[in-house]
Parts: C-alpha cells; sequence; structure tokens
C-alpha cells in the first residue's frame, strides 16, 4: 500500500498539481452519455443563444470532476476526498482551456482524520476564475 | 410589446414541496463498465486511473476492488423517465421567463465509496430558496439537499446542490 502524501508534508499555502483540459463536444458528449445529461443548452448552439448564453456550453459537473480528478491524484487512491463544494459561475464555452486550481488552506485532525482544507476553482486560458469552491481531503499521518 | 417582469419565480408547487422529503429513487446495480466509462469520460483524453477499471491493482489497495470516481452518479439510464425532451429550453421555442436553468454548483460531503455490485437509494428535498436581480432579470437560487445510501444502509454522499432558474 503506497500513499502519495502524508499529513505532515502538506504545508498551508502549498498548491495541488493542476487537471487542465481543452473542452468541446468531445469532452461533452462523452460525459452527457455516462451522466444520461442530454440537455439542449449543451448540445445545441440556438438553443443556448435563445437562452441567452451565446452558444453551447459545457456541463458545470464535468469541472465538478475535473477538479476531482486533481484532487485525488494528488492524494492518491488510498486517501479520501472528503468534502467538495464548487458554484458553477462563468460558463464553459467551446475549445475553453480549463485549469484546476486547489491551495491548501489549513490542517487541522478532526474525529481521527487527518484532514486538509483547500480552496478551488476552475480557470480558463484568459484567467477568468470560474468555479470557486472549498474542499476538504483525508490523508494519512506518518505517526499512524 | 413586452411582457412585463413577474413579481416573483416561486411557484406554488414549491412552497407545498418546502422540507418534504419526495419519494426514493433506487439505482440500478453499478457494474465495472459503469464505473470504467465513467473514469473515462472525466478523464479524456487520458487514461483514467487504475482503481476505476484494473481489479488485479485495486485488490491490493485499502478498498480491495474496484471504486468509482466520488463524482460517480449510478442514477442514469432509467427505462421510465419524465415525458420532457430535455431540461431547460428546447429548439424552435423562445423560454418565458422562468424556464431558464441552470446549474448553480452544489456542496457535497463523501464517506462509502461506489462498487461494482452496490445499489443505492436517493432521497432530495427541496431546502429554501433566494430570489434577486441577476444579469437576467429575477433570478431564482433554489437548494435542494439529496442523501445517498448504498444496499448495506451505509452514507454514500450527503449533496446540496443549486438550481438556477431566470
Amino acid at each position: 500500500m503506497t500513499h502519495n502524501i502524508y499529513f505532515e508534508d502538506i504545508e498551508v499555502g502549498q498548491e495541488v498539481p493542476a487537471f487542465e483540459r481543452e473542452t468541446d463536444f468531445m469532452n461533452w458528449n462523452r460525459y452527457a452519455a455516462v451522466n444520461d445529461e442530454f440537455v439542449y443548452l449543451h448540445m445545441d448552439d440556438a438553443v443556448a443563444k435563445a437562452a441567452g448564453q451565446g452558444e453551447a456550453f459545457g456541463m458545470g459537473n464535468l469541472r465538478w470532476a475535473y477538479v476531482m480528478n486533481a484532487l485525488q491524484s494528488w492524494v492518491g487512491d488510498e486517501s479520501e476526498v472528503r468534502e467538495l463544494s464548487m458554484q458553477f459561475r462563468a460558463i464553459n464555452q467551446k475549445h475553453e482551456v480549463l485549469t484546476t486550481r486547489a491551495v491548501v488552506t489549513d490542517k487541522q485532525v478532526e474525529d481521527g482524520e487527518h484532514r486538509v482544507s483547500l480552496d478551488v476553482n476552475v480557470i480558463n486560458q484568459d484567467g477568468v476564475a470560474g468555479a470557486p469552491g472549498k474542499a476538504v481531503v483525508v490523508v494519512p499521518s506518518r505517526g499512524s | 410589446m413586452t411582457t412585463a417582469e413577474p413579481e416573483t419565480l416561486v411557484t406554488q408547487d414549491m412552497i407545498n414541496a418546502r422540507g418534504v422529503w419526495g419519494s426514493e429513487n433506487t439505482s440500478y446495480p453499478v457494474t465495472e463498465s459503469d464505473i470504467r466509462k465513467w473514469a473515462i469520460a472525466v478523464h479524456w483524453p487520458e487514461r483514467p486511473p487504475r482503481i476505476h477499471w484494473d481489479a488485479d491493482y485495486a485488490n491490493g489497495t485499502r478498498w480491495g476492488g474496484i471504486i468509482a470516481p466520488r463524482d460517480f452518479n449510478p442514477f442514469t439510464w432509467p427505462v421510465e423517465r419524465p415525458a420532457r425532451a430535455s431540461a431547460g429550453p428546447v429548439p424552435g421555442q423562445t423560454p418565458k421567463k422562468g424556464e431558464n436553468i441552470l446549474n448553480g454548483g452544489q456542496a457535497d460531503t463523501f464517506s462509502a465509496p461506489i462498487r461494482p455490485g452496490d445499489v443505492v437509494t436517493s432521497r432530495s428535498r427541496l431546502s429554501h430558496w433566494e430570489e434577486r436581480e441577476g444579469r437576467h432579470g429575477l433570478t431564482i437560487y433554489a437548494y435542494t439537499e439529496t442523501e445517498w445510501h448504498n444496499q448495506s444502509g451505509e452514507l454514500v454522499k450527503r449533496r446540496i446542490s443549486t438550481g438556477i432558474r431566470y
């Protein structure tokens, strides 16, 4: 059993390695297929335009998955993402390059768990941060 | 002719539903293929982590087998489904005020992971809402609580989701 990271090695201010994707229908249609999410706003430019959104846009939950991927990749398979919250503010437009950002804000031991708190977001190629949120991951301690 | 902006987007159905748990929804049994396909989709175009598709590898982890990504949804592809073609606006129609919807986000607390063979039960209730003027005029933010449990009664996750309607 190998651990990616230990509680003692994590510092406040530390940044989690990013998960980056250029998104368009190749990503969105695969996500629509597995999540059974066939919504015209994500498939039809004319419908999205009529709704005041310019063109078809990506699913908020796919950005959620990208942040989850970044956190889980960082802590490794033996550790857990305990909490994740995000607000989907900006729309994910076609061909945007999305980059996750997660920064450690706190560490605490609670109910026997070594918990690490983070601020998270998803940023596009223009630096627009469109999905702010918070996360808690539970990681092993070297002493346990 | 312009249509006057409504004073509220709150409906009687919302008032009646507030705080009342809806009927339970039970998933089909989760399969290894469901998990593998989900993992491929959310990692596309790169290969997903082995914990989601390689049983030999996953057996050697603390989980003792394949687990789903925490964002996995086991409630997809029901046979019985609402008659509506799509959530939100549809082609050829100009959406009326209050018919536009967006996913505003969510806050999840995760507990037991989902594994192949799991049957997950969900229940939800409308918690509360707030209305305010936004970029698209009067906008309502409705907050829904959801709980998922597996077939052993273990909590899988709790969610507060934000639905936006304008």
